[in-house]
């Protein structure tokens, strides 16, 4: 239930937000307590989730952490058309203003963020239908059964292509096969100088090996799949000896991680966006004065930074600020970049103005990626004391490492790429021609965790039914790692070796 | 509300109980758990439960962080997100599981096929406990039932006609309130004691003593689990027997001889004067390292397990913790003459690693 008071609060704060030009989709709120907000939270935002004992596992460490006093959620939203949004019971107004508005931003980037347009925008009732028929499957198949189940395809719900929603092929693969198909290659013969000898020196067993030996090499070069495949859920749904049920969860499982994936993408920008807005709009058009310290007090609590953790609402609302600031005063382009006068540059300013159209035109386009890669500064690094930080070995502990902008850079964009996540495709579906599965890392100077990757592997296995191999490099050494066995109730076991 | 999650907090909380059960092994020797009693939360850390995925080795992957430092600055790295995507940041929870000593009870009670307990039948023994079982016109304020108190005024006040819907204020007279009755409900009751006895003579060390400690303490565990309530006892003996306190019993050292009969005595003394066997669940633990005085007193031992003390309680464990100077005899003494005793229990425990199977040979009897 919305109070007459809260919904005052929430229409007022609407109409401020329109009137900076955020341009959202309809936001319906709801008031809950902080034991729902804590289930949400578990659930991914989502009221209705297929069964699955990880909820619970993230509901015990929520709601430990809320008891412990450690962390508290004050407001969450969904991606959906309309977008849903709750709000904690018993917040002072001051939050509860904060938070709307910071819904609302939120709301606008869904809705305008390019990364976000290929996203179910009736994710919510997509999300009620998965737990539909999973349930359903639960009924029929058994609870282990299905559970076990997810529990691999959670084991690989990563594995996905994020690029993939917004790249249009340009060949139908198909097609493309068969080219060059067809004729088969006459196999060279000696010149014989007389028939009788023919037999002798071209003998026909021989002929006849050297053609198969050219047909076996050209299945081998026909490659499957043709090229490296990302989206390993996908080459799984649509090549693994599955029964329907599973091919269906799988398909569920997949199509969540799709809608998830940009969220992760943007999570700097998002957050940073929001925290812009509920900045920008409460303090010009909301805040009474009695109010204002504990708005501010709030407003720092979320911006605040501990040395090991990138809080991403600070760093990108620094961001957008340090955007605006440049574009308002045209600190950007050929001129600026090559002017080596330091006063001068400090006190650059053109009065553009064009910094409120830049960050929207930002806002709309970029995504983690490319906002670090193109607006991080090396003025920027060093006015909020960035830096990278290493394990140390011979002590155990993490320690800064170097405050030089490349480096940091560097780090940065490594980590935000492919959501954090390593890159790993599939290479071949049929290697040595026996239905094995390989898969290679792409290795870009960090090495894999291990004991996780091993287990990977095996739920791979379960699901392939065929030797599952990973190619990867340990410690500067290129070395393939294989699941295989699992016959007659068989443990499944990986097994690497190096590659010379 | 009943919330959603109930069923996979439920489950998760399943799958975590069979993991602390996998490694009951492990946790039954960590002597963090003991000294714990009664509804005591035990916090025991479990192997991960988690979903693997393919991720960057953490220690190989570094970050980025801001904040002050030179370079070679240590930093405390974990994870600050709220909502779980954060796979960027290394640093990961270790799962700290809570759970009862009733929870550790049954799980142990599971894993080692422990047979419940049927006590004996001696149920003329009843205790008394109070329970709101009905309601009443009178009773003290602090037992007013606020809702049935409402609930007349609303009708006493819908039928005389002073209930005004479009203001609709109820106020309670007093003829209005209503009160929780208490009824007192007699429930039969099992006592059941333990009398756990010591051997403190020179040759039991500490190490010794610590196997006795870890044992006793499950065995305390599961009896209490069993029983709503018991009482435990402590005798240590070496040339001579006393009893003592739990503090005691575990600290105390001497030094001496060993006679096992001093020991006896005083238990069949204390059962005869306080915890007559027709009203009492008997159970006695004697950890020795079964270096016994002379042949005589082991005779004296087992007339006496023989006549006073076996037919009298549910359950005799004789555990022989092995040590360096004893010749364990005594094991083999009551082998030799008590082996077809159904309520004897005869275990030795090599060391710390033992005590699991010994607690299964000791519980496994049921009784």
């Amino acid at each position: 239930m919305i109070s007459s008071e809260l919904q005052k609060y929430i229409e007022e704060i609407e109409s401020r937000a329109r009137e900076y030009g955020l341009d959202f989709f309809d936001v319906i709120f709801e008031v809950v307590d902080f034991e729902e907000m804590n289930m949400l939270a578990s659930y991914g935002g989502f009221p209705v989730r297929y069964p699955h004992w990880r909820f619970g596992m993230e509901y015990e460490r929520i709601s430990k952490s809320y008891t412990y006093g450690l962390h508290k959620i004050y407001e969450m939203v969904i991606n959906n058309n309309p977008s849903y949004a709750y709000l904690l019971k018993g917040n002072t107004d001051i939050d509860q203003k904060l938070v709307i508005a910071h819904v609302y931003a939120h709301s606008d980037f869904f809705k305008n963020n390019f990364w976000f347009s290929e996203t179910n925008r009736k994710m919510l009732d997509e999300m009620a239908n998965h737990a539909i028929r999973i349930r359903r499957y639960i009924d029929k198949y058994g609870y282990e059964e299905v559970e076990s189940f997810i529990d691999i395809c959670l084991s690989i719900e990563d594995l996905i292509d994020i690029h993939s929603p917004f790249i249009k092929r340009q060949f139908d693969k198909k097609n493309f096969l068969e080219v060059d198909e067809g004729e088969r290659k006459p196999v060279s013969k000696l010149r014989s100088p007389s028939e009788y000898l023919e037999d002798y020196i071209n003998p026909p067993d021989f002929i006849e090996w050297q053609r198969k030996k050219g047909e076996d090499e050209k299945i081998k070069k026909k490659k499957f799949p043709e090229f490296p495949e990302r989206d390993v859920l996908l080459f799984l749904l649509e090549n693994a000896q599955i029964e329907e049920w599973q091919r269906d969860v799988l398909s569920m499982i997949r199509e969540e991680s799709y809608y998830y994936a940009p969220q992760i993408q943007t999570k700097i920008m998002n957050e940073g966006w929001a925290a812009y807005w509920h900045s920008k709009i409460l303090t010009e058009k909301i805040v009474t004065d009695r109010e204002i310290i504990d708005y501010a007090d709030h407003h720092a609590g979320t911006l605040s930074t501990r040395p090991g953790v990138l809080n991403p609402y600070k760093l990108g609302i620094e961001l957008f600020r340090n955007i605006e600031d440049r574009w308002n005063k045209g600190k950007f382009g050929k001129d600026y970049q090559e002017c080596d006068d330091i006063e001068a540059k400090r006190n650059w300013d053109m009065n553009l103005g064009l910094g409120r159209d830049k960050i929207f035109e930002v806002r709309r386009f970029y995504n983690d990626v490319t906002f670090i890669d193109e607006f991080l500064t090396e003025d920027f690094c060093r006015e909020h004391g960035l830096f990278t930080y290493a394990y140390n070995r011979s002590t155990g502990m993490y320690e800064i490492e170097s405050r030089d902008f490349k480096k940091i850079k560097e780090k940065l964009l490594f980590m935000l790429t492919n959501c954090t996540r390593p890159i790993i495709e599939i290479v071949e579906g049929n290697y040595m021609n026996r239905g094995e599965l390989y898969l290679v890392h792409k290795h870009e100077g960090v090495d894999l965790k291990l004991d996780w990757a091993k287990d990977v592997l095996k739920q791979i296995f379960k699901i392939w039914k065929r030797p599952v191999h990973l190619e990867t490099v340990v410690d500067g050494k290129l070395r393939v790692f294989t699941a295989e066995g699992g016959k007659k109730g068989k443990e499944v076991e990986v097994e690497s070796f190096l590659v010379k | 509300m009943a919330l959603k999650i109930e069923q996979d907090w439920g489950r998760f909380r399943e799958i975590v109980r069979g993991k602390v059960k996998q490694n009951l092994r492990k946790y039954i020797v960590h002597s963090e758990l003991i000294g714990k009693k009664g509804k005591d939360l035990v916090s025991i850390p479990v192997p991960q439960v988690e979903i693997p995925h393919f991720v960057h080795s953490p220690e190989k992957l570094g970050g980025v962080g801001q904040g002050q430092g030179e370079a070679g600055t240590p930093i405390g790295v974990g994870e600050g997100d709220e909502d779980g995507h954060a796979g960027n940041q290394p640093g990961q929870h270790i799962l700290e599981v809570e759970l009862t000593l009733e929870e550790l009870a049954q799980i142990l009670g599971e894993e080692l096929e422990l047979p419940n307990i049927e006590p004996r039948g001696k149920k003329n023994i009843k205790s008394l406990s109070g329970r709101y079982t009905g309601i009443h016109t009178a009773g003290p304020e602090s037992l007013r039932h606020t809702r049935r108190t409402f609930k007349e005024a609303l009708k006493r006040q819908i039928t005389s006609g002073s209930y005004d819907p479009i203001n609709p204020v109820i106020i309670p007279i007093t003829e209005d309130k209503r009160y929780k009755l208490r009824e007192t409900v007699e429930e039969p009751a099992y006592n059941a004691v333990v009398i756990y006895m010591m051997d403190i003579s020179g040759s039991m060390g500490s190490e010794q003593k610590e196997i006795v400690r870890v044992e006793s303490f499950w065995i305390d565990t599961w009896l209490r689990y069993q029983y709503r309530d018991i009482e435990t006892k402590y005798i240590v003996h070496d040339a001579v027997a006393r009893e003592v306190d739990r503090d005691i019993f575990f600290r105390v050292r001497e030094s001496g001889g060993t006679i096992i009969s001093s020991a006896y005595k005083l238990c069949r003394k204390m059962m005869e004067e306080r915890y007559p066997s027709d009203e009492w669940n008997i159970y006695a633990f004697h950890f020795s390292d079964g270096d016994n005085w002379s042949r005589d007193d082991t005779h004296e031992c087992i007339e006496m397990l023989e006549e006073n003390l076996l037919p009298k309680v549910n359950l005799f464990c004789y555990g022989q913790v092995e040590s360096p100077y004893g010749s364990g005899q005594f094991f083999y003494d009551l082998e030799d003459h008590l082996k077809e005793k159904e309520n004897l229990v005869l275990s030795k425990i090599a060391n710390k690693d033992a005590v699991y199977d010994s607690i299964k040979q000791f519980l496994g009897r049921g009784g």
